[in-house]
């Protein structure tokens, strides 16, 4: 099986039943849509979206946790839903901010007891963790009641559970959410190290960090709403918008209305509006430079003064803007209203 | 990272189910140690309840025997809330804390961890039981007449399977029901000390109702080993002795084997449904 892809998926799909939906609402929803991906084995994978877009279904059914409602997942040639026995001792997955272990053990008790559940002998276990935690910087608190263990340090824990097994092929759903820009660094360094070590490792990370999969990933696929958009490396997604004309500007507070004003003006394609405090943040993508002048002359009309102006290359939150039409964040809010039936 | 790529391959089959009965049971027994404070409140607490049955038999000047059914029911009390707190409801928490993802994602097999769940738990309580009978023995001086240390130990482990074996069926079960669990397993706890006969010789209940007790596995296993243990047990017992042992032997695979098909039905119904790793849902 070490010629079949890490992982692949074919016309990959799963609806959800609504539980107590109300009549009139809707009874169910898709999270996956006829998603197709390959990845081969040794490539480090990154699945970008907005929270709600599909990515963490996709991954427990990569994981058999998870039954899909059309399509085939196969992982390490194994048929995720047929054959679960074999894919499971060839997999591992960390999540963010995931709890699992018990407090009362130490960090190195419960590595070990997590080592047993895969069939590796104490001995090997022992000397994975110690290995493991050397690198982590988790070392010194191999004997800490994990109930003792900050946030950023029991994250450090979790990857070296998902990581002491050896997997062909791991899961890493947000692993470094809600960690300090330190704790974050650190376990991407970590996980860039370890697919160096061995080129058949594949690794399948989700995350919303678009600096994040642009350091570490191989290959991206953008997702949302379930479908998959784009799937290809960082910078060939970037070199889609390199005719275009990116700007950063910082304004005055921007009055009501303003916005779409400006994206109705010739040359302007997109229009990203993050307000802060006291002024407001534009996210311009120009068809070229020349639309610039549109744009601040439209500012001037609605009484807006620009602090700050900055032309910079494009980055994977503009792919997303492009192929999206709206910000992450604002595909976020629009997910979550969605879910309210609003 | 050397020692990733030097190891023999990992256990696989009936090897990798023990070292996961193992390494679950783990927690339990180490967790006593860790938080001492638990064996003071499982212990004192219950024996409380027990002396005031004791002072009262005395008070009605009842066979001194009775003093010892209640002390054993006492010991036993601390098996059952270990079943209905730490093993029914402890899948529906390990779904809450995550760990049930990475029990199913992990290629062991979900009855070894119910198992190591069991026999942790077990042996752990083993410590909390004997507490409570030493200090009982001790200060109300009962006196024992073992008939048969071979049925007694027979009796007791069969009575531990059935009744571990149980505590499995239930801990799929609660899944199902999910935020209830807390809810059923308080609802469950006085019924079954009160129809188990804890304080009191089941035969009291009349035949009828002893038998539908039976369906307990506490209920004939303490009959039995108080059959086994005092001068008057036979003669307040419900059944014979190796007819109890026959009972609870069915009673043990019934439970355990039902345990098994409720948890592949509910991994089944999980994974397509997409509940059991939603905490959410």
């Amino acid at each position: 099986m070490s010629d079949q892809p890490a992982i692949k998926t074919e016309n990959l799909g799963r609806i959800y039943k609504i539980r107590g939906a109300k009549r009139g609402e809707a009874r169910q929803r898709v999270a996956l849509a006829d998603v197709n991906l390959e990845v081969p084995r040794g490539e480090l994978f990154g699945l970008l979206g907005p929270n709600g877009a599909g990515k963490t279904t996709l991954i427990k059914i990569l994981t058999t946790l998870l039954a899909p409602s059309t399509g085939r997942a196969f992982v390490a040639g194994y048929d995720v839903a047929r054959q679960p026995q074999e894919v499971r001792p060839r997999i591992n997955m960390v999540s963010g901010g995931e709890s699992s272990g018990y407090g009362l053990l130490t960090v190195r008790e419960n590595l070990w007891m997590f080592g047993q559940f895969y069939g590796l002998d104490t001995k090997t276990t022992y000397a994975r963790i110690d290995e493991l935690l050397q690198i982590v910087g988790l070392a010194d608190r191999a004997r800490t009641k994990t109930s003792d263990l900050s946030t950023g340090l029991r994250q450090k824990m979790n990857i070296v559970r998902g990581f002491l097994t050896d997997p062909e092929v791991i899961f890493l759903d947000e692993p470094t959410l809600g960690l300090d820009v330190g704790a974050s660094r650190d376990i991407r360094h970590f996980v860039r190290r370890w697919m160096d070590d061995r080129p058949s490792r594949t690794v399948l990370l989700t995350t919303h960090y678009m600096v994040e999969a642009d350091e570490l990933c191989d290959r991206v696929a953008i997702i949302n709403n379930g479908r998959v958009l784009a799937c290809d490396s960082p910078a060939n997604l970037k070199r889609r918008l390199q005719r275009e004309a990116i700007f950063k500007l910082e304004v005055s507070p921007l009055r009501n209305g303003a916005l779409a004003a400006f994206e109705q003006l010739p040359g302007v394609r997109k229009v990203v509006h993050s307000p802060q405090d006291g002024r407001s943040e534009l996210d311009l993508i120009l068809e070229a430079d020349e639309a610039l002048g549109n744009v601040v002359t439209a500012l001037n009309t609605h009484g807006a003064h620009i602090l700050n102006l900055q032309k910079r290359e494009p980055t994977l939150e503009d792919v997303f803007v492009d192929l999206v039409g709206m910000s992450m964040t604002e595909a976020e809010k629009a997910g979550e209203q969605e879910l309210m039936g609003g | 990272m050397s020692t990733l790529l030097t190891t023999r391959p990992p256990d696989r089959g009936w090897r990798l189910f023990v070292r996961t009965i193992v390494a679950r049971a783990y927690p339990r027994l180490i967790g006593q140690q860790r938080e001492k404070v638990w064996i003071f409140f499982e212990t004192f607490l219950p024996f409380l309840a027990t002396v005031g049955y004791i002072y009262v038999y005395r008070a009605i000047q009842a066979p001194e025997d009775y003093i010892g059914f209640v002390v054993m029911g006492g010991a036993m009390t601390a098996f059952w809330l270990n079943v209905i707190w730490a093993m029914a409801s402890q899948l529906y928490w390990e779904k809450e804390s995550g760990n049930l993802a990475l029990y199913i994602m992990a290629p062991n097999s979900l009855m070894a961890i119910l198992l190591g769940m069991a026999l942790g738990g077990m042996l752990a309580t083993c410590l909390r039981a004997l507490v409570i009978t030493v200090l009982g023995t001790l200060l109300f001086g009962i006196s024992f007449a073992v008939s048969s240390y071979f049925q007694l130990f027979a009796v007791f482990v069969l009575t531990m399977a059935a009744l571990y074996g149980l505590g499995m069926l239930l801990a799929s079960l609660f899944l199902l029901w999910g935020r209830e669990a807390w809810q059923i397993a308080t609802a469950l706890q006085e019924p079954v000390y009160f129809i188990s006969g804890f304080y009191f010789p089941v035969k009291s209940f009349g035949f009828a109702v002893a038998l539908a007790a039976s369906v307990l596995p506490l209920t004939l296993g303490m009959d039995a080993m108080r059959q086994l243990v005092f001068a008057s047990g036979p003669s307040l017992g419900f059944l014979s002795v190796e007819i109890e042992i026959a009972i609870l032997s069915m009673l043990a695979v019934v439970f355990i084997a039902a345990a098994k098909f409720w948890l592949d039905f509910m991994e089944r119904k999980a994974i397509e449904e997409g509940t059991l790793t939603d905490r959410r849902r």
